[in-house]
This record gives structure tokens, C-alpha cells and sequence, in this order.
């Protein structure tokens, strides 16, 4: 997994609350057997006119110019600006990876679904809940000013705006220290192989009947 | 000390290792494995070289890809047949526990785990799959995850876990006749909205609950997390064990007494504290249909389209009129007057034997409305089928006009050939209205099985108390 540090990144707004994954990535799309070729297919729906399917080249494809994806000042953004329950819906990971191969590194939003928020990290995306007032404001200054970029400084939990202004968030400490060294998960918890086989041992004791 | 909840009990009997800021090391007990979210985990279990930690936890079916259509024996569409031969390689070169195409017992994993006894309570089961909340009506901690996780369970039998906040969901008094577990979710994720649950493991308890049957409970905890909370989960009492007892994966004889004996503590002390409390009068819930692409876009059956020129949040107004564009309403048209094209009993929110038998009462010796384009009912496993063609159920759908198919995922979210027309509206006994969930451009409206079965019979909805 690449490690996270800092990100200076264009923003993106996506002004909709509940965006769910399905508006993410849609299922026909879930069809996949990989696990890249998502990128193209981000907001499939909400970025063009026709239908898309899996395997179609998207260059000549018609898009919906009022999306905010498909407008030339916020290309090459690699922050996302969100509402609340951002990611809700389905548990599918592919909307982690879609964004991710669309170039998301990192999406702010007032609030995540538990179950993409936690997707996001093992992506190596970095989800930031801000106050609803500050996600309020940084939209009206992203609509305001083109090429507007935010420093995200994971290390010192700051999300700084172009005029200076800091905001500082939350992060699981574990989940930091996994962003940071661009650990995986799995190597990580085969490091207590030992504690997990003592444990099952246990409980084979205790409740055999949930070993079948 | 304050007692403990049930979901203290779960998360305490899992934790293999716990480090002082939280970070738990959680045991799984069951992991439900379906064709979409697994082949890239069993791609990476591949490629690292790794092998199962304990393949006999492992349960395997394909289902969101499968086709209904009566006696089918190949997957026209070649990407959905990929995914579902690669599960099949996959399940069959590691030896899982696999029921096949062809199998009966095969149909959508949260239909199949519970029939089969591969869910049992005081278990954790996970699934690459949201609506893995459903098993937690066993009195188990199961919620979705992602595909990365679906690889980390699968390598180790553990998941790296931050404990959640506890809610408890009270639904005291009795439900009206004609309304359901389906109308109690619905309303309850209406009260506290779809972000409500966020961050939390809810137990739903109280008197109302206690009524409920099982496939009634496993109704609520399916949509658990339609309001936010990956958990939702259920006491075990008489109900449970009766269900569980006899199950192809359940204990017997000696251990059967052991484990029912254990089982019974799966509860939550009286004298236990949660972090938050949300009390609902059964009494007072209407059948409910929703009107929106957010399942807390809901009203009950005698209500109206609501009005966003009435909603003073402007970030809700934006999403009211977004939703109301989508699906094609005028803001305050009664919820009887929406005209329906195709109707929808199936999925695993209620799919199962009694969703059908309710459906079915309804609709014996009557005619699917003329202006219906389609009514369907899918069963949810294989077995659910079986029960209900020996019920003669099978014949008094389509003697109405239903097709009755073969199981699986099917129209709860349209990845095999059934979906919806873009503009056309559908009462759906599913969990999700979400834009372009049932087909591009589809209008769902979720209700219960037995409003779905009354408004099939009209052709728009109808309060199935006056019906
Ligand atoms: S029936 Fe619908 S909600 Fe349930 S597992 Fe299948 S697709 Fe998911």
C-alpha cells in the first residue's frame, strides 16, 4: 500500500448528501472479477448520458457537463468534498477503488457509512469528518475560487486552505500509524498467528459448537 | 458496574487481543463467502500465497448473479457467468462448503446461513455484503465488509476492529393487524434517518420485537444497516432455539444442551447501559411505503408525497427535490394514487417462507391488476421454494399472474437479467430505493410483502388494512 503523508490536492465538490455507493460505482460494474478498471466508471450515472457497461471505452462517450467531475477546472483533483453519510449503502469496496484509480487519495465530508469508511483505509484513501459548518464553508470557497487546493498533513491531523486557515481532525490512531507506514493489514495481524491459535484453542474448549 | 449489553457480551467472547487505545483483534466464527466481493480477496489470498485459517468456517454460494428465470441451466451474460465460474473454481480447488447451481439449497447467503444452521447465536459472521446485519436476529455480532477484509478473515479468522456505541431500539406495545416487521424497520429508520445508526451496533428489543418470529427479526436486523449501523442484532429466547434446533449445522444431543443452555445468556443485563435509547410505539406505526431513492424518504400508506417547500433545512430540501425528480411525484399526491408498472416479493429482507405465505393470503383467488407490467415473486433460497411450492404457493402467484422463479438476489438489485425500465415505478419488498438500484433510471418503492401483494392486485398502492 503507498503510505500517506501529506497531499496538496485540487478539490472536488460533490454537493449531494447520502451519496451512496451504487451512485459510486454501479453493480453492473461489480461484475469484475479484478480488481482495477473501476476509474473510468466513478459516478457512471452522474457523469454521462449513456448507459455504461463494463469494458467500454469511455473517451468519446457522452458526458453530463453540470457534474462537477466533468468540468475542466477540477481535473486532476485528488480531494473530494462530500456531504453527510457519505458512502452509504452497499459494502462493495469497488467504490474505494474507483475512486482511487480515478485519482482520490482523500475525501472530506461532514460524515462517512461505517463500512466505507473503513474500506477507504485499506486503499490507503484517507476519509476526513469535518464540522458540518466547516464542509459548508470550504464548498462555498471551492465554488468560489478555481484551482482552490487543500494541504492535508496527516501526521499533524490538519486540513490547512489556501488562505491559511487550519482545521484540525480525527483519526484512529491505529489507522494512522497504518496510512503513515503504508502497512497491510493482513502481515500485521499474522504477527499474533500465536494469540489467535491460543485463542481458538479456547474456545474449541468452551463452544465446540461453533467449529463447524 | 453497570451490566452488560448483548453486543458487550459478543464483542468480549471475540476479542483475541486488545490494545490499550481499542484496536481489537476480533475472532469470526462464520464467514459467508457470495461471487461478488470475493474474487479479488481469493485472488490475493493467491497471490501472497496463503491458505484459508479455518476453511470449515467458510459457507460459499453464488447469488446476486444467478438468473431466476424457471429451469435455467447457463448464465447468458458472460461477465455475471465469469464471476459466478470463478466462485465456483475458487470454492471447489480450496474444498469449501459450497452449494452450487443446481444445489436447493443454494440462494441468497442471508436466506441460506440461518436455514442451514451456519448461523448460530453467539456467533460473529461476516460477509462481503451489507445486509450481513440479518444474522445478527441469531443474537450474533455479523456485519458487512469490505473485499480487503473479506482477504484479512479469510487469512487469519480475524478482523482488526474498534469497538462501536450501543443503541438500543424499544418498540414497546403490539403491532396493528396487516402491519409488519418490514413496516417497524421502515418506520424506525424514518424516525432516526439513514445516518442515525452510524457508529453504532443496535439492539432492537422490547415487546413488539419479542412477538416477532424469526424471519420477522431477521427482517428488522437486515435493514439495520439502512440506518446506519452495521449491527443490528436480537436477544435469543424460546423463538431462537425452537428455530434453531434440528438445523443441518446445529449442535446436537449432549452439545444441543450445552449450547441451548449458553445461548440463554445471550441478552442484555437488566441493569445495562446504552450509549443511546430509542423508544417506538408499535401501536402507532402504519404500513409504510417509501417515496424517495433514501429508505428514510418514507410515510405511511395514508400519507402524501411530502413537500420540500416545507422542509426549512435547505441541504434536506436539495435532496427531497432531487429524490421527487427522480422518481417523477408531485409534492403532497396521496401515496395511493402512485400508479405502479411492476411489483417485487423477494430479497433477504423478505424473501422468506412466511414473506410468501403473507403474500399469498392476500392474493388467493384474485387477479394481478391489468396495468401491471410484471409481478414477480423470488424466492430466497432454494429450500424457501420447495417449502412454499409444498404450501401451494407457487400456484396461487400464478394464478394471480405472478411469475414464480427460481431463488436468488435477482431484482433487489437488478445484476441478472431482472430489472426495471427506466420511469417505471415498483413495489419492492427489498431494502434499498436508491437511484438506479433496481435498473437505470428505475423508481423503487419499498413496502411489505403483503402491501406489495395488495398493490399488485390494484395496480398502486392500497392501505392492505382496508384491503
Ligand atoms: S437480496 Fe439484495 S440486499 Fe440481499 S444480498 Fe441480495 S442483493 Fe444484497
Amino acid at each position: 500500500m503507498t503510505p500517506f503523508t501529506q497531499l496538496d490536492g485540487l478539490v472536488v465538490p460533490v454537493d449531494r448528501a447520502n451519496v451512496d455507493t451504487d451512485a459510486i460505482i454501479p453493480k453492473q460494474f461489480l461484475k469484475s472479477i479484478k480488481r482495477t478498471g473501476f476509474g473510468d466508471f466513478l459516478f457512471d450515472e452522474w457523469r454521462y448520458h449513456d448507459h455504461g457497461e463494463p469494458g467500454m471505452d469511455c473517451a468519446n462517450r457522452p458526458r453530463r457537463t453540470e457534474f462537477t467531475l466533468n468540468q475542466p477546472r477540477y481535473q486532476g483533483a485528488t480531494i473530494l468534498l462530500g456531504r453527510e453519510n457519505f458512502g452509504c449503502g452497499s459494502s462493495r469496496e469497488h467504490a474505494v477503488w474507483a475512486l482511487e484509480e480515478y485519482g482520490i487519495r482523500c475525501m472530506i465530508a461532514p460524515s462517512f457509512a461505517d463500512i466505507f469508511f473503513s474500506n477507504s483505509f485499506k486503499s490507503g484513501l484517507l476519509p476526513i469528518p469535518l464540522a458540518t459548518e466547516t464542509v459548508d464553508r470550504l464548498l462555498r470557497e471551492v465554488e468560489a475560487t478555481p484551482g482552490y487546493r487543500l494541504l492535508v498533513d496527516l501526521a499533524a491531523q490538519t486540513v490547512k486552505t489556501p488562505s491559511g486557515e487550519t482545521f484540525s481532525f480525527d483519526v484512529d490512531p491505529f489507522r494512522k500509524e497504518c496510512l503513515l507506514n503504508g502497512w497491510d493489514d493482513i502481515g500485521l495481524t499474522l504477527h499474533h498467528a500465536e494469540e489467535i491459535r491460543a485463542y481458538e484453542a479456547q474456545r474449541r474448549q468452551d463452544a465446540p459448537w461453533l467449529f463447524v | 458496574m453497570a451490566g452488560k449489553t448483548l453486543y458487550d457480551k459478543l464483542w468480549d467472547a471475540h476479542v483475541v487481543r486488545a490494545d490499550p487505545d481499542g484496536t481489537t483483534l476480533l475472532y469470526i466464527d462464520r464467514h459467508l463467502v457470495h461471487e461478488v466481493t470475493s474474487p479479488q480477496a481469493f485472488e490475493g489470498l493467491k497471490l501472497t500465497g496463503r491458505q484459508p485459517w479455518r476453511r470449515e468456517s467458510m459457507v460459499a454460494m453464488a447469488d446476486h448473479n444467478t438468473p431466476t428465470d424457471p429451469g435455467f441451466t447457463t448464465i447468458a451474460d458472460p461477465v455475471s457467468r465469469l464471476q459466478v465460474e470463478t466462485l465456483d473454481a475458487n470454492a471447489r480447488g480450496l474444498n469449501l462448503r459450497y452449494f452450487p447451481i443446481g444445489d436447493k439449497r443454494r440462494g441468497i447467503v442471508h436466506v441460506v446461513g440461518p436455514e442451514q444452521g451456519a448461523t448460530l447465536p453467539g456467533m460473529t459472521i461476516v460477509c462481503g455484503d451489507s445486509h450481513t446485519s440479518t444474522h445478527g436476529a441469531f443474537a450474533a455480532l455479523a456485519f458487512g465488509i469490505g473485499t480487503s477484509e473479506v482477504e484479512h478473515v479469510m487469512a487469519t479468522q480475524c478482523l482488526i476492529q474498534k469497538k462501536a456505541k450501543s443503541m438500543l431500539v424499544r418498540v414497546d406495545g403490539q403491532l396493528g393487524p396487516g402491519v409488519t416487521a418490514k413496516d417497524i424497520i421502515l418506520a424506525i429508520i424514518g424516525k432516526i434517518g439513514t445516518a442515525g445508526g452510524t457508529g453504532y451496533a443496535i439492539e432492537f428489543g422490547g415487546p413488539a420485537i419479542q412477538a416477532l418470529s424469526m424471519e420477522g427479526r431477521m427482517t428488522i436486523c437486515n435493514m439495520a444497516i439502512e440506518a446506519g449501523a452495521r449491527a443490528g442484532m436480537v436477544a435469543v429466547d424460546d423463538t431462537t432455539i425452537q428455530y434453531v434446533q434440528g438445523r443441518p449445522s446445529a449442535p446436537q444431543g449432549a452439545l444441543w444442551e450445552r449450547a441451548a443452555a449458553a445461548w440463554r445468556e445471550l441478552q442484555s443485563d437488566a441493569d445495562a447501559v446504552f450509549d443511546q435509547v430509542v423508544p417506538l410505539d408499535a401501536a402507532m406505526i402504519k404500513p409504510q411505503v417509501t417515496w424517495g431513492t433514501s429508505p428514510e424518504m418514507v410515510t405511511s400508506v395514508d400519507g402524501n408525497v411530502p413537500d420540500p417547500a416545507r422542509e426549512a433545512d435547505p441541504v434536506k430540501r436539495q435532496s427531497m427535490e432531487q429524490a421527487l425528480r427522480y422518481m417523477g411525484l408531485q409534492p403532497n399526491t396521496p401515496m395511493t394514487q402512485i400508479k405502479l408498472d411492476r411489483v417485487f416479493i423477494g430479497s433477504c429482507t423478505n424473501g422468506r417462507i412466511e414473506d410468501l405465505r403473507a403474500a399469498a393470503a392476500v392474493i388467493k383467488g384474485r387477479k394481478v391488476a391489468a396495468s401491471l407490467k410484471q409481478a414477480l415473486v423470488v424466492p430466497g433460497s432454494g429450500l424457501v421454494k420447495q417449502q412454499a411450492e409444498s404450501e401451494g404457493l407457487d400456484r396461487i402467484f400464478t394464478e394471480a399472474g405472478f411469475e414464480w422463479r427460481e431463488q436468488g438476489c435477482s431484482m433487489c438489485l437488478a445484476m441478472n437479467a431482472d430489472r426495471l425500465l427506466a420511469g417505471e415505478h415498483c413495489a419492492s419488498t427489498s431494502n434499498r430505493n436508491f437511484e438506479g438500484r433496481q435498473g437505470v433510471g428505475g423508481r423503487t418503492h419499498l413496502v411489505s410483502p403483503a402491501m406489495a401483494a395488495v398493490a399488485a392486485l390494484a395496480g398502486h398502492f392500497v392501505d392492505v388494512r382496508t384491503f
